[in-house]
Formats: C-alpha cells, sequence, structure tokens
C-alpha cells in the first residue's frame, strides 16, 4: 500500500504533462505491444471479449464507477491476496493510462490488427 | 443377364472398397483450439498433420474438451459458455448450445452419458446429456441459502458415476453423485482453504487436489474414503517468503505422477513441487525458470514438462522424473500455451500462440518433428483422453 501515493503522484504528473489529450499517448509500436498484452494475457483472467473469467469483467459499463487513478493503480500494484498480479515493472504509469483509456472505449476498439 | 449381375457385382466391389478407403478409426486424432478465431483444427498424430478446420465455436479464450468413450466426438468448453459437440470424423459441428453465460471446463462422467460444465457465470455445474446436449440437471454453487453463487473450478469426473469440482470463492469442494442424473446427491466439504483455482483427479481415480491460490497448501480428498473430509497438504511450502507475481494462473488438469511422485506447480515461487503419493508430503522441489503454468508428465512418467506464465512464457522444461532436476530447456516459439503427449508419449505436440505454430517433438532426443500452422493456437487435446480418468 505504501506506494499507492507515488502512483497517485505519478498519475498528477502525468495529468499535468498530458495537456493535449495525446500527448501521454505510447508510441504506435508500443501500443500494438500492450493490445496484444491485453488481449492475450490480461485475457487470460478477463477474457478476449473481457467479460470477465475468474478475473472481474472489465467491460465499460463494469468499470464505469471506477475512476483513471484506481484502475491504473491495480493494474501498476495488482490487488493483494488476489491474482491480479502488479505489472509495475512492465507497463509504465503513462501506458496503464492508456490501457485504462482503451479499457473504456470497449472491446471493439481493442483487438488486434486483422490478421 | 450375367453381364448385368457381374457389373453390379464389379460396382458393389468398388462401392465396398471405396468405403474402406474412407474408413478411418479416430484414436489418433485430435484438436487444436484456435483461441482467437474460434475454431479448433482437427488433427492425426500418425502422420503428424492437419486434417480440416471447423469454425464458429464462439469464443475461445479460454477453451479446453473431452471425449466421447468411442472418441468421435469432442466436446469443446468455450469462455462464452458454449458447449460444441465436434464430430472428429466428419469434422464438423454435431450440436452446439449456448449453457452459460461464462464458463471454464468441463467432464465426461465414467459410463460416457453425461457431460459437466463448470460455470463461472452463473456459478455452479450443469450436467448435459451427451447425445442431445439436454440438460439434465443443474447445480448452482450456491454455499448457503441467499449467499452468491461462487465460480466453480477444477470440475473433474471421479468413478463411480461422480463429478468433483471446487467452488473458488467459497473455500469449498463439492462431491456430486450422479447415478441418478436429474438428481445429483452431493456431498459439501467447506473450509478447504482460500481461493481454490484449480483441482485434478489423480490417474487411479482416488485422490482430488484443489490448489490454493489463496494460501501456501494444496486440499487433499481420499475419493475412497470420502467421509474423512479434506487434508491440507504442503502448508506453508513458502516459508513466509513473499510470492513473487504470477501472470498467469497454473493448470492443474494433466497433472504429473510419476513412479509414486507427483509433481505439482508452485504458485508464486519458480519451483515445481514434488510430493510423495503415499504419504502425501514433500519430497522435494525443483527450482525452473519461470512461473509453472502447466506440469505435464510423459505417459511413462519418466519425464515432466513444464512451461511458463508470462513473460518467460517462450521456454519448456523438461525434468527427470529419476534425477528430479531440469535436464532440458528449450524455446519453440512464443508464448508456449499448452503440451499434449501421444497416447504412448513418443511424441509431444507444443502450442507456440504468438508464433501461430504448433511443433511436435520427439521425447527423447527432443528433436522437431513436424509443424503445423495454427491461429493463435492453445489447447492441445487428443481424442485419447476419453480412456482417462480425471481428463
Amino acid at each position: 500500500m505504501s506506494s499507492r501515493p507515488s502512483v497517485a503522484f505519478a498519475f498528477l504528473a502525468i495529468l499535468a504533462s498530458a495537456a493535449p489529450a495525446t500527448a501521454g499517448e505510447p508510441p504506435s509500436a508500443r501500443q500494438k505491444e500492450l493490445r496484444h498484452l491485453l488481449e492475450h494475457d490480461c485475457g487470460s483472467c478477463h477474457g478476449l471479449t473481457r467479460k470477465g473469467g475468474l478475473g472481474s469483467a472489465l467491460t465499460p459499463d463494469t468499470i464505469a464507477d471506477l475512476p483513471d487513478e484506481t484502475l491504473v493503480a491495480i493494474i501498476l500494484d495488482g490487488i493483494p491476496g488476489k491474482p491480479m498480479p502488479p505489472w509495475r515493472g512492465e507497463i509504465t504509469e503513462g501506458e496503464a493510462l492508456w490501457l485504462v483509456h482503451v479499457l473504456r472505449k470497449g472491446p471493439d476498439h481493442a483487438r488486434s490488427p486483422v490478421r | 443377364m450375367r453381364a448385368v449381375l457381374f457389373a453390379s457385382a464389379a460396382l458393389a466391389a468398388f462401392v465396398v472398397e471405396a468405403a474402406a478407403f474412407d474408413l478411418r478409426g479416430t484414436g489418433d486424432l485430435g484438436i487444436v483450439i484456435e483461441r482467437a478465431s474460434g475454431s479448433v483444427q482437427i488433427v492425426e498424430t500418425t502422420g503428424k498433420t492437419s486434417l480440416g478446420r471447423v469454425s464458429g465455436l464462439g469464443d475461445l479464450s479460454h477453451a479446453t474438451a473431452v471425449f466421447s468413450r468411442d472418441q468421435r466426438y469432442g466436446y469443446v468448453f468455450g469462455r462464452d459458455g458454449g458447449l460444441t459437440k465436434l464430430d472428429l470424423l466428419e469434422r464438423r459441428i454435431a450440436n452446439r448450445i449456448i449453457q452459460a453465460g461464462n464458463s471454464i471446463g468441463g467432464a465426461i462422467s465414467q459410463d460416457g452419458r453425461i457431460i459437466a460444465v463448470g460455470n463461472y457465470e452463473p456459478g455452479g455445474v450443469k450436467l448435459f446429456d451427451a447425445v442431445t446436449l439436454t440438460q439434465v440437471a443443474d447445480i448452482p454453487a450456491v454455499p448457503a441459502p441467499g449467499e452468491k453463487a461462487s465460480k466453480v473450478v477444477g470440475l473433474a469426473d471421479v468413478p463411480g458415476q461422480g463429478f468433483i469440482f471446487s467452488l473458488y470463492d467459497a473455500e469449498a469442494i463439492w462431491l456430486a453423485d450422479t447415478t441418478v442424473p436429474s438428481a445429483p446427491k452431493i456431498r459439501r466439504y467447506s473450509n478447504v482453504g482460500k481461493l481454490p483455482y484449480d483441482g485434478l483427479v489423480t490417474p487411479d481415480g482416488r485422490h482430488y487436489i484443489a490448489g490454493l491460490f489463496g494460501e501456501d497448501g494444496i486440499a487433499l480428498i481420499d475419493l475412497w474414503r470420502p467421509e474423512t473430509g479434506v487434508r491440507r497438504i504442503l502448508g506453508g511450502y513458502g516459508k513466509g517468503q513473499e510470492p513473487l507475481p504470477v501472470f498467469k494462473m497454473p493448470h492443474l488438469r494433466g497433472w504429473a505422477v510419476a513412479g509414486g511422485l507427483a509433481f505439482l506447480p508452485a504458485i508464486g515461487r519458480h519451483e515445481v513441487l514434488v510430493v510423495e503419493t503415499k504419504t502425501w508430503t514433500e519430497a522435494g522441489r525443483i527450482p525452473v525458470q519461470g512461473q509453472p503454468v502447466f506440469v505435464i508428465a510423459r505417459p511413462d512418467g519418466r519425464q515432466v514438462w513444464v512451461n511458463f506464465a508470462h513473460p518467460k512464457n517462450d521456454v519448456v522444461q523438461v525434468i527427470d522424473t529419476l534425477d528430479l532436476a531440469v535436464v532440458h530447456s528449450m524455446t519453440p516459439g512464443k508464448a508456449i500455451m499448452h503440451m499434449e503427449f501421444a497416447p504412448r508419449g513418443e511424441q509431444v505436440w507444443i502450442s507456440a500462440r504468438d508464433s501461430d505454430r504448433v511443433d511436435i517433438f520427439e521425447t527423447r532426443g527432443f528433436s522437431r518433428l513436424a509443424s503445423i500452422i495454427a491461429e493463435k493456437p492453445s489447447g492441445i487435446l487428443f481424442a485419447a483422453r476419453a480412456n482417462r480418468v480425471g481428463f
């Protein structure tokens, strides 16, 4: 839990630096990696269509009441005692926030490019 | 007249010959799940080829299958609650229903007549007629009246026409006697441990083991003496160490038992746990290169093959069960999802999701025998599973 304040601080820092809405977006190659991670690795517990599995559903309606910073903190630090692992070290705060925005748009926007 | 007779005899001979040419058994068939496209490939292990693809199986992001005892049909359980009866010979969908909102897997009864499906939403188990897929019973996983139904995990068949499963949210294991399929009798075990995440039945059908995510330890039930309750084994195997993050849940189905030892994935430690199966006490730990996901014995038990969770999921390690040590490591492709042995173990099929490929290796020298192109392959399931308890 001790890391939460720093997450919140980092989050504020991102907000501050991301005045133009797109300034904090990861480069497109990294976006592709993150979408792949979301679809397949997050998807192994949350489902390809994000309707949930062992993990919670992550569809826009199910996360509507959770603020960005809460979701960013869960992605980065996990949920102690539950299977949700901490992704800090693999995903930066800015990338986590970008992923949250992808989640809020719904799964149709996040599928990998057509094979 | 004679000419006509002769011609019809020749025609009959031709028809018989053509039919003989088309006839084949199903004992060397199997399926490869293509998780992103809702399709499966029908494969055969004799020539190591794909025979074709069947599409329209829904969301297979988490999927598994069991097989009819004649090994003609596969029953595929999809994430979206879909239950698909697949005809391996005709390579088509014989029947398909959506039986729940969100499911995890299933099992087939000892006599082959009942298909059981474990569901997350609504939490519970449903029983279906294996021929028609008509529902015959519903077992909501409601631990006590008025409580929320639990997600069900680790569903397996047990000898005596039963099924056993764990309640993820309720620290419980239920044993269902389905001798009368429409009226299952349930024996309930509570306080089995925190967050059981998967379970398995030993190859002899005697024991059920549920892995616990919420604590170090494993729940064990002796199905020969079900009245004796749940025993906790390997308690505190982490010995107070901070667990490492688990980026993918291990699977216990397809487990490894060899030479009186069982091999199980540790949770939050980069180890394979070794358990002595007479006393169910720890017999050792084998360090491996990441969080194990599947720990599977070659059918003869001499080797145990291990794949791993993200981010070290491009590696497969092989443990020698005499040395109790890793004797071979290989990197067959990106994101290794699953491994399946040919029925007698001379070859192993390995799916590499992000390489869009299934590779086939011989298990003595580890050389690659063949590859099959597949779209985001995950589970590989051979029809020979039909003959195994707990598969």
